[in-house]
């Protein structure tokens, strides 16, 4: 039932909302929760538990327990105490077969006794083999919520934030730390889970006359919003801490990360339950989720209560409770407290019926079993009392909410005289100030929150033992798994005694609300069954997130750059089906994978040209140019020639082949590198880091993305090329092969390389990127009459293999060495050092255990062996195929295989395990296969 | 009702049958110390009690039982490797996961739902193929998938042809599967310590007694100890303990993440792994879903947290089941993972005499946890490294005879 204002804070009651839960119609106000909504309509079944499927209804109204878990339209998990209603909005509930109110899944807690705690390690796996199908039944019952696989990737992105000092928790304590933090000018940023400021002041009661948290609000939210050196963040989540300070702050649909000088923790408490048979029945409530239904929402939690309380705080729920028109049948005070509050004092007053000293024997549900009816008590004279209600409100102590301070390392220890957690030795850079730091009253949370150094302690307003056993059980210490005390007792009793081990045994803690209203009581009991002491003691490890993080939220907007070349658009107008290398498109093959055969002959009889702009540039400028290759590299640069190129061939300390290209000498101090596509980010990294070891006296850029380049290749490519360079003689004698020279082509400034990695007479011409495009249209167009056509990467793959070349990373891995490949030829002899040279030097003193080997296979072979087939030898693994094609020119499939080196010489066999297992003889033929007097390249 | 439980349902009072012995005192020696009551260690005491009759045997542990990277990992078990040595090696102890649970006397929630890795790059599948090829000829259920096949496998996965890096093809691997990574660690202690093996929690080895270049005890914060042979067993340490016994190893130990979701109701079977995303998603029995990927990209003794490796993991699970975008986090955690040069674990002889190695288990030690036992309890009962172990000594590091798993490790674990 709606109460009348001042009641109801956050609603609108000008705007009606009307949304379906279970298929029938409700309505509410704009500013309610689906269950303070529900609530109102006088609905408290919102959902059933895990393992039990007992009902359920609110138990915090501040998403701090699964409770409530609902899926509202295709979202599961959603939770009703804070997801504010929308029109139209279709919430069911969750984990229940056929409906809500008559679950057939309920038959399981009968059998509960047969399912002690870890029952699944004691059975369902004999005999053998049997676990699997016991696994599809526990599959089936296991999941809280359905999700839509259907559902949509909805619109989520981040944004950096930066703070001197931020302030997670708008309560007393943060208004006051925000306001103090302000005041000595730091930027101050406010952050608040609620979609207002001022935490436990808006609800809880700390006057007989209940204005002192509403005025005290009042007036520090009023300073806060307008302080210009403070931002307020409501509706906002900070979910974990982590290094120096850096916090997500989950807001709508964005995700701030922020970075902040000084954390002030002043997130409150968490109220935590009395553990009691049926403790868990829809109208079981904490006191605090009783006065934000009625303060916050207007909403009368029932018609009849009784409150269960060890402190102040129970009085003041019991307070509000008649306020709001409850009958309060009785106040059951489980504390022995000797005097009491003026909270106490005007309760009493009022002619509450108080129950001194009592305890708590069970709850008793209504027919149906879906509320609470009535609570059975005992007396200080240890009499059993039986009080009907409808609402049974339990204030019997706090927790600190203290996962943000656990992220950072700090302590968080059972404090015996506390009877609860504390926290202790917060980490620079970060304080806790209010309820979370254990100061438990209003003024001294304000002095604490601006830092006022000692605060005077207050008496604990926690139960030390609000546990009560019941013959009969079910008495449950964590909602989210359905655990009860003999659950804990009884793990401690298996051998489970460290709290890590009970949690892992029982699942206690490892639920939704991870642990929030079960982690004293946990604890509690742990060590009572051990026999240990509760000082000190530790609860499990508290982990991020300090709430659950909607994982839309954590990726945000996905990024994944895509790199074209200049000339990428003339690629697509060719017909070009485009391949992915690394973060480059490259054509595969144009107009179709019928037209490869076409490229390579194009190449091998005509001409052809391949952009090739993805390869790596790098400038190394210097005195020490040279030797920093001559270091860096296998072979030897020193003297080389200005105007040439060399090969290079990078290894890793191990020895291990990673890269290769050309280096062509500009200047006697100006070297421009080339590396492959893959890995001309990893070379440039590997330069810098080298440079930072050897300080020589260069400078390296990496340039790749300022030069595109073409492979011009073919018998008529240098006719082709003089059609648009005259500026440089392109004779064999005048440009050599491994000649390189500057120039212009088409009047592009131009780098030409001699360079064929196909095997045929042609440059490779680098030209800035802004002038890719042009090159390219000026190199089609003067090669049109000898019927030029562009060739990709699937031919240039044939083409090279056919030369015999290898491609580093398919035809190495990553422990392949040079003599593995036969290029012992491009290690530099005389050179004191160079990278990987003592891993090579050591390697080659053991025996070779491989080398590539190349082979060729009948013409008529149909189904031919893939890359990575096997080589064996007598059925044993001896090797692998790591490239294979069939050659155009040389009319047969041909490839490359790792082999033991004795396999590895001309006309030996090797047995290839092909598809489908079948063994395919191959021949082993000196390399390379096509061209081996290098003619056609150097004509 | 299985018959296992009924005891449970009929008794009076709970009749606690303990699988987790209670610390006893330390006995100033023993046989055989092992140091780290992890699954490793315990699988050894475990194997050297009830194989090969060494009883006088005491498990050492800082912390408390499974504690360390057996309580950190993500419960993967496979065997569909790169190299035959590792085939051979992780195939054995697939082998032994299949009956292990009967073997203990505790469910190890042991399933083969088959591990399905996805590849975005030629590069990829070439490597997937391999491991395929080595697979089949060496008797592991691997194979490639085509996008099909995969659509099949996984029906409510994203197989976006316009995707950045569209998924090329699949490496199916029927034998994958998980289990119960505490349970594992529990039925072996409770297998060793009814056999007569003693487990000390809360006892941590703070220094390695070596005279003449031979282990002969351990100092512990419960005293000395002395002892015959002592196995070192501590993922995540392994450098810090080898430096107490005085030799280094080829080691660097960098943070492993990992995190769970709120529960949801089953609707993936197998575990989905890809190396391009560095992700991998499987569904527990609980209804949870478990997402790691890569070891953190610089080295690190702690288990903290980051929030960085947590969205581009999230980030990159969202790429192969967008729908999961409204789905919840509820937790993430970290263990330490001590990576070798080629990926491969390092077990045998140290440079100390009677100090045998049990190392280097980076992102690959929970499945392999059986095999090691049982192989590493044969080499101290034994006294010498069998034939199934050489290719991962560490001596290897010398001969440069690496045991490369690079390619097929990576966000795989």
């Amino acid at each position: 039932m709606r109460l009348l204002p001042p009641h109801g804070s956050r609603i609108d009651r000008g705007t009606s909302i009307a949304f379906s839960f279970e298929g029938r119609r409700y309505t509410g106000f704009d500013g309610d929760t689906v269950a303070s909504a529900l609530a109102a309509n006088d609905v408290i079944l919102l959902g059933r538990s895990f393992k039990y499927h007992r009902p359920r209804g609110i138990l915090t109204m501040t998403g701090d327990d699964a409770n409530t878990f609902v899926t509202i339209d295709s979202t599961p998990n959603l939770l009703a105490d804070v997801v504010p209603i929308r029109e139209g909005m279709n919430v069911m509930g969750q984990h229940y077969s056929g409906s809500l109110i008559g679950d057939n899944g309920r038959w399981i807690e009968r059998i509960a006794k047969f399912l002690p705690v870890g029952f699944y390690y004691r059975a369902l796996f004999r005999p053998r083999g049997i676990w699997p199908l016991w696994e599809k039944l526990v599959r089936r019952m296991a999941g809280l919520g359905r999700v839509s696989l259907d559902a949509k990737h909805g619109y989520y992105d981040k944004q950096y934030l930066f703070a001197d000092t931020v302030v997670i928790g708008g309560g007393a304590a943060g208004l006051s730390a925000a306001l103090a933090a302000a005041e000595r000018g730091d930027e101050t940023v406010l952050v608040e889970r609620q979609p207002v400021l001022g935490g436990s002041l808006n609800h809880a009661r700390f006057d007989a006359e209940r204005m002192r948290g509403i005025d005290t609000a009042r007036s520090l939210v009023a300073q806060a919003l307008v302080h210009p050196k403070i931002r307020v963040m409501t509706d906002a989540t900070c979910t974990g801490w982590f290094a120096d300070n850096y916090l997500p702050i989950l807001q709508g649909n964005r995700m701030f990360k922020l970075r902040a000088t000084d954390v002030v923790v002043a997130t409150g408490a968490l109220e935590q339950p009395a553990v009691f048979r049926n403790n868990d029945l829809p109208g079981i409530m904490f006191g605090s989720a009783a006065q934000r239904l009625i303060r916050l929402y207007g909403v009368r939690p029932g018609i009849r209560a009784v409150v269960a309380t060890a402190n102040e705080d129970g009085y003041g729920v019991a307070l509000d409770l008649l306020d709001a028109g409850v009958d309060v049948a009785a106040i059951v005070d489980i504390s022995a407290r000797s005097g009491m509050g003026p909270l106490a004092r005007a309760a009493s007053e009022k002619g509450i019926e108080i129950v001194s000293g009592g305890a708590l024997r069970e709850a008793l549900p209504t027919e149906g079993g879906l509320s609470v009816g009535a609570v059975m008590v005992a007396d200080n004279a240890g009499q059993d009392r039986l009080i009907e209600c409808d609402l049974l409100c339990l204030s019997v102590g706090w927790a600190p909410s203290s996962a943000l301070p656990a992220h950072a390392g700090a302590p968080v220890l059972y404090d015996d005289s506390w009877h609860g957690f504390t926290v202790r030795e917060t980490p620079p850079g970060m304080r806790v100030a209010g309820a979370v730091n254990g100061v438990w009253d209003l003024d001294a949370a304000l002095e604490d929150g601006a830092g006022g150094g000692d605060i005077p302690a207050t008496p604990s307003p926690n139960h030390h033992w609000p546990i009560f056993p019941h013959p009969d059980g079910k008495e449950f210490v964590d909602f989210d798994e359905d655990l009860t005390i003999a659950d804990i007792r009884n793990a401690v009793a298996d051998g489970f005694e460290d709290i890590e081990l009970v949690k892992r045994f029982s699942t206690v803690g490892m639920g939704p609300s991870q642990g929030r209203q079960t982690a004293s009581n946990a604890v509690r009991l742990t060590q009572e069954a051990n026999g240990g002491l509760l000082a000190d003691a530790r609860g499990s490890t508290n982990r991020p997130p300090a709430f659950p993080e909607t994982l839309g939220a954590l990726a945000g907007r996905n990024f994944h750059p895509v790199r074209v070349s200049a000339m990428h658009e003339r690629h697509l107008e060719a017909g070009a089906s485009m391949l992915i290398a690394g973060a480059w498109l490259r054509p595969a093959c144009y107009g179709g994978a019928a037209n490869i055969e076409a490229e390579v002959n194009a190449v091998r009889g005509n001409v052809a040209m391949m952009d090739v702009s993805t390869l790596g540039g790098l400038e190394v400028r210097g005195p020490d140019a040279a030797e920093f290759l001559n270091r860096i590299y296998t072979m030897s640069y020193l003297k080389q020639p200005v105007g040439r190129s060399r090969y290079v061939l990078m290894c890793n300390d191990l020895g291990t082949i990673v890269d290769d290209g050309v280096a062509c000498r500009l200047a006697d101090d100006h070297f421009y590198v080339t590396a492959t596509t893959g890995n001309a980010d990893g070379v440039y990294r590997e330069m810098l880091f080298r440079n930072v070891q050897w300080r020589l006296d260069v400078d390296i850029g990496n340039v790749t993305a300022a030069y595109s380049a073409v492979s011009l290749a073919g018998p008529k490519s240098r006719q082709v090329l003089e059609r648009v360079c005259d500026d440089l003689d392109l004779s064999a004698e005048g440009f050599p092969y491994m000649g390189v020279r500057e120039g212009t082509v088409a009047g592009i400034p131009a780098r030409l390389l001699r360079v064929g990695f196909v095997g045929e007479l042609g440059w490779e011409i680098h030209v800035p990127s802004s002038m890719g495009e042009a090159l390219w249209d000026a190199l089609m167009e003067a090669g049109a009459e000898d019927g030029i056509r562009p060739f990709g990467v699937e031919a240039q793959r044939i083409l090279r293999l056919e030369k015999g070349h290898i491609i580093i990373g398919q035809d190495s891995d990553a422990l392949t060495h040079p003599h593995e490949v036969d290029m012992g030829w491009a290690l530099g002899k005389r050179k004191p050092y160079f990278n990987g040279a003592r891993g090579i030097e050591m390697q080659m003193k053991q025996p070779m255990t491989r080398r590539l080997a190349g082979f060729v296979l009948p013409e008529d072979t149909a189904a031919l062996p893939e890359e990575s087939h096997l080589v064996l030898r007598d059925g044993v693994i001896a090797g692998r195929i790591t490239s294979i094609v069939r050659s155009p020119t040389l009319g047969r499939p041909i490839g490359l295989a790792f082999v033991p080196p004795d396999m590895g010489e001309p006309d030996g066999r090797l047995a290839i395990k092909g598809p489908r297992g079948r063994l395919i003889e191959a021949t082993v033929v000196a390399l390379p296969f096509y061209d081996p007097d290098n003619k056609r390249q150097a004509l | 009702m299985p018959f296992g439980l009924l005891k449970y349902g009929f008794a009076k009072t709970y009749p606690a049958n303990p699988i987790l012995p209670k610390t006893p005192e330390l006995k100033p020696s023993y046989d055989v110390v092992i140091i780290g009551a992890g699954g490793h260690g315990l699988a050894t005491a475990y194997y050297l009690s009830t194989v090969h009759g060494i009883t006088n045997v005491a498990v050492l542990d800082k912390g408390y039982i499974g504690g360390g990277n057996t309580a950190r990992n993500t419960a993967v078990i496979r065997s569909n490797y790169i190299t035959p040595e590792a085939v051979r090696f992780y195939k054995e102890s697939v082998d032994i996961w299949t009956g292990l649970a009967n073997d203990l006397g505790i469910n190890l929630l042991y399933t083969q739902r088959g591990q399905l890795t996805l590849a975005h790059t030629d590069a990829t599948v070439r490597t997937f193929r391999e491991r395929a090829e080595v697979g089949t000829h060496l008797g592991a259920r691997t194979k490639m998938v085509d996008l099909k096949q995969i659509a099949e496998i996984v029906p409510c996965m994203t197989l976006d042809p316009e995707a950045r890096y569209p998924i090329q093809g699949g490496l199916w691997h029927e034998d994958g599967g998980t289990g119960r990574h505490d349970a594992m660690a529990w039925g072996y202690a409770m297998g060793a310590s009814r056999a007569g093996v003693e487990i000390h929690q809360k006892t941590e080895v703070t220094g390695v007694t070596v005279e003449n270049g031979k282990a002969v005890g351990v100092e512990t914060t419960r005293g000395t100890v002395r002892c015959g042979q002592v196995v070192q067993a501590v993922a995540g340490m392994s450098s810090v303990v080898a430096k107490m016994a005085g030799f280094r190893l080829p080691i660097r130990t960098y943070p492993l993440q990992a995190m769970v979701t709120v529960p949801l109701k089953p609707f993936l079977d197998p575990m989905i792994s890809s190396t391009a995303l560095h992700t991998y998603v499987s569904q527990t029995a609980r209804g949870e879903l478990v997402i790691g990927g890569g070891s953190d990209p610089y080295e690190l003794y702690s288990t903290r947290s980051t929030l960085d490796l947590k969205e581009s993991l999230i980030a990159d699970t969202l790429e192969l089941f967008p729908f999961l975008a409204e789905v919840k986090l509820m937790r993430q955690w970290a263990g330490m993972t001590d990576m070798t040069p080629d990926y491969s674990p390092i077990m045998g002889e140290s440079p100390v005499q009677n100090y045998w190695l049990d190392a280097g288990w980076g992102t690959w030690g929970f499945k392999a946890t059986p095999v090691t036992g049982k192989r590493m309890a044969e080499t101290v009962a034994a006294g010498k490294v069998p034939d199934i172990l050489q290719p991962f000594r560490l001596d290897r590091f010398r001969s440069f005879a690496l045991a490369n798993e690079m390619g097929a490790t990576a966000a795989s674990h």
